[in-house]
């Protein structure tokens, strides 16, 4: 038996990195999957993907998760395709830098909307359909910048910060209902999402990582697969660090 | 001459049974005085498995606002009303 055979699980921000990663490894282990995300043609190849390595076929969802109109219309697709939840992956999210006095508002509003309001919003969702079987599990895509913080991430690192908290009060309340909620805080991992840092920070950034080397996407949804299933029956609230001991 | 007997919709008997099922109380207890946060056991917790009972039961997904809205029995049947459920 796989480990999340034929259960349905919803992945946001499927069509690369993490998410991308999180949803060919749960379609190795027999998931039945809807993915989320903005881009349709990323959508498709993660499918496809799925698909070619004898996974089943995923329903694709295109939406931008900062949109109302958007995100309701996914709620419908989403609660037309199935009534049965067991897992939900919320790893939609932006990332923009900007130093303390160059923070725009229209960016706090846009990084906190991707990040925190639309992740709690769909976290919400999926409750209600969890809460008819009375079981489930939701992990969120935190990052060792909400537990750390770091130079230029004030926006990043809150949105993040506020992920844990959401995470944390929504175990305290829906344990009850035999749903679990925990996140992941990725450390560095090498997706497009760093492409941009300058190869000095880089280099000061591996010296801070226990283990001297920059995590794959693949090793977070490792964790993310095991947190959505039932071989972590009893962990709710917690956040799993997977960052090769930067954050000790 | 119309049939003078009282007789209870479809609509109303799933929502009772919703109501109980979600509230987790008899079918006989749900009636018009029903209210959020007076009627013992319909808290925040409560509510929300009242929402995820009525979704399923008349198989519609109440919006957000819809659910906040949603303070009472009859003003459940109200907001149902919107999503064509007759009563």
């Amino acid at each position: 038996m796989k480990l999340l055979q034929d259960r349905v699980g919803w992945i946001t921000g499927a069509s690369r990195g993490i998410g991308k990663a999180t949803a060919l490894e749960a379609g190795r282990h027999g998931a039945r999957l809807i993915l989320l995300a903005r881009s349709r043609e990323g959508l498709e190849e993660t499918a496809l993907e799925i698909e070619n390595e004898g996974g089943v076929r995923p329903q694709i969802i295109v939406c931008d998760v900062a949109e109302e109109s958007s995100l309701r219309a996914a709620f419908g697709a989403v609660h037309n395709y199935t009534k049965q939840l067991d897992f939900l992956v919320n790893n939609a999210g932006i990332l923009r830098d900007a130093v303390i006095g160059m923070i725009s508002t229209k960016q706090i509003a846009e990084v906190l909307q991707t990040n925190l309001i639309s992740l709690i919003q769909i976290m919400q969702f999926a409750a209600r359909i969890m809460m008819g079987a009375k079981s489930g599990s939701i992990v969120n895509v935190a990052s060792i910048i909400g537990r750390s913080g770091n130079e230029g991430q004030v926006v990043y690192g809150a949105s993040k910060a506020g992920v844990i908290g959401a995470t944390k009060s929504a175990a305290r309340e829906l344990a009850p209902q035999g749903i679990r909620v925990n996140a992941v805080a990725p450390g560095v991992i090498a997706t497009s999402m760093i492409a941009n840092i300058p190869e000095a920070k880089m280099l000061e950034l591996l010296r801070t990582i226990k283990m001297g080397r920059l995590g794959q996407a693949q090793e977070v949804a490792k964790v993310i697969c095991l947190l959505a299933s039932d071989y972590t029956s009893y962990v709710t609230g917690q956040v799993v660090g997977v960052d090769g001991g930067m954050w000790l | 001459m119309p049939d003078a007997k009282l007789t209870v919709s479809e609509g109303e008997v799933k929502l009772r049974r919703a109501f109980a099922n979600g509230l987790k109380i008899s079918e006989e207890s749900v009636n018009e005085t029903l209210q959020y946060a007076s009627t013992p056991g319909w808290d925040s917790v409560a509510h929300m498995a009242l929402i995820a009972s009525l979704d399923s039961t008349f198989e519609i997904m109440l919006d957000t606002d819809d659910v906040l809205d949603l303070f009472s029995y009859p003003k459940a049947r109200e907001i149902l009303r919107k999503y064509g459920v007759q009563f």
